[in-house]
């Protein structure tokens, strides 16, 4: 199930799992949430309003319901981020807590620009299911302007940039990525293959 | 490291495609949806599809037909024309557009950029800037396609647009547009200069050494082209090849 929450690029994430080969639905309602196997929380957009929309319309508890079922959940750009601890933009805001960080404002080195948009590569920290079938140093589409910060426990791939960032989080079966997979062509397309494969279990 | 993109324009003038030389003289060179699926199998960095005639005519972005281009795309879509509230942006977004392009409203309506960047993030704010030089060699902005003349100098004009929230620049000469001689190097690198934000080089590629220069001479973070591609037989892959060879980084298929 894919969750709508007025944030995202659904359609493309839809027809991207698709393509991979997951049978996926849309919804806005909290409840459908117990009927799927599992969860995908896309996003663009600013954390406040994300987890302000999550909470109002009762998707942040059902989220946090399916996690402790150990239901598979990818959060791709700002939906990683808002599986964080909390965000600094916009003065401060506690995400899902699903996954121990901070979600902080990208700061440019000598030479780079901020929003990071375009292709970067993974450097894999190690093995990890969601890069089966991918080679290291991969590059994938990103466009943020803030980054994941946590303590490097749950990263499962760095990027080079502003300094080297946590561009793929993991912990257990809930899963995150800054850049966007379904934009990512080929190597987007496998990730979300490998997401669709974690083996659900209660 | 981030790679420099190759971006080809798709210019949308219902019911398809077409590209001219200094925004007039129009060819028609196809229909989207068969240029967005041989880009995609050629898997090129990310695609611009902008709907020339939906502001001046008045009239909102045609989501439906939208969806379906996005549908077909795995790789990134910046899409504009006919976006002037902030509720047309969000249902773009929706339909599949991962950035959005304004241009002609942000004139009237500058403050649709930090509106728009408060509620989706800078990122996804993609600020158009048309402009030509005229005869006294003084650069000036035109809105609506290029017909018409604004008083905004481009290089204060980004500024000021990164300062409202815009995420980057998509920079276009109207003067080189089409015409395959180069991209205007001196104003690319000024804006390049004056702003901390991407800027993407548009108008006048027409070999791979345009491109690998507006890069290295002028800062461009990302190059546009569409005639190059749409009348001559060099491809976006080729163009990142020489790229490479220039010490650009690029994404080059593996």
């Amino acid at each position: 199930m894919i969750i709508d929450y007025g944030m995202g690029n659904l359609t493309s994430v839809q027809r991207a799992l698709e393509e991979a080969g997951a049978a996926c639905f849309i919804s806005d309602l909290p409840h459908d949430i117990k009927e799927a196997s599992s969860i995908v929380l896309p996003g663009v957009g600013a954390f406040k309003e994300g987890m302000a929309n999550l909470r109002s319309s009762g998707m942040a508890d059902a989220i946090l319901e399916a996690a402790k079922d150990n239901v598979p959940i990818l959060g791709i750009c700002l939906g990683m981020q808002l599986l964080a601890t909390n965000g600094d933009e916009g003065g401060g805001e506690s995400g899902l807590n699903l996954i121990p960080g901070t979600i902080r404002e990208m700061k440019a080195q000598p030479g780079e620009r901020i929003p990071h948009i375009g292709w970067n590569e993974i450097n894999q920290c190690g093995e990890h299911p969601m890069y089966e079938g991918i080679k290291d140093l991969t590059d994938f589409y990103f466009v943020h302007s803030f980054h994941f910060d946590n303590t490097g426990d749950h990263t499962v791939t760095k990027t080079p940039y502003a300094g080297g960032f946590s561009s793929s989080v993991a912990h257990g079966n809930i899963w995150g990525t800054q850049f966007h997979p379904e934009k990512s062509s080929k190597a987007g397309l496998k990730l979300l293959e490998n997401f669709i494969n974690i083996p659900f279990t209660v | 490291m981030l790679k420099t993109r190759v971006i080809p324009t798709l210019l949308w003038k219902r019911p398809g495609l077409v590209k001219g030389i200094g925004f007039d003289s129009w060819r028609r060179v196809g229909t989207v949806l068969p240029a967005i699926k041989v880009y995609n199998m050629r898997d090129v960095d990310e695609l611009i599809l902008v709907d020339i005639n939906a502001y001046s005519e008045g009239i909102e972005p045609d989501y439906e037909e939208i969806a379906e281009f996005t549908q077909e795309s795995f790789v990134p879509m910046t899409v504009g024309g006919g976006v002037t509230e902030v509720d047309h942006f969000k249902k773009l977004l929706r339909v599949g557009a991962d950035k959005v392009a304004l241009n002609s409203v942000i004139y009237d309506k500058p403050q649709l950029i930090s509106e728009a960047a408060n509620r989706f993030g800078k990122q996804c704010v993609v600020a158009s800037v048309d402009y030509t030089k005229n005869s006294s060699g003084i650069y000036q902005c035109c809105s609506h396609s290029g017909s018409k003349l604004k008083d905004h100098h481009p290089v204060e004009w980004a500024k000021e647009l990164e300062a409202l929230g815009a995420g980057e620049i998509l920079l276009t000469s109207v003067d080189k547009d089409g015409t395959m001689e180069g991209y205007d190097y001196d104003l690319t690198k000024q804006v390049t200069e004056a702003v901390s934000i991407p800027v993407i080089a548009s108008g006048g590629a027409g070999s791979y050494e345009h491109m690998a220069k507006v890069v290295n001479d002028s800062g461009a973070a990302a190059v546009a082209a569409a005639s190059i591609f749409h009348f001559t037989e060099q491809t976006p892959l080729k163009a990142k090849e020489h790229m490479a060879q220039q010490g650009i980084p690029v994404r080059l298929l593996k």
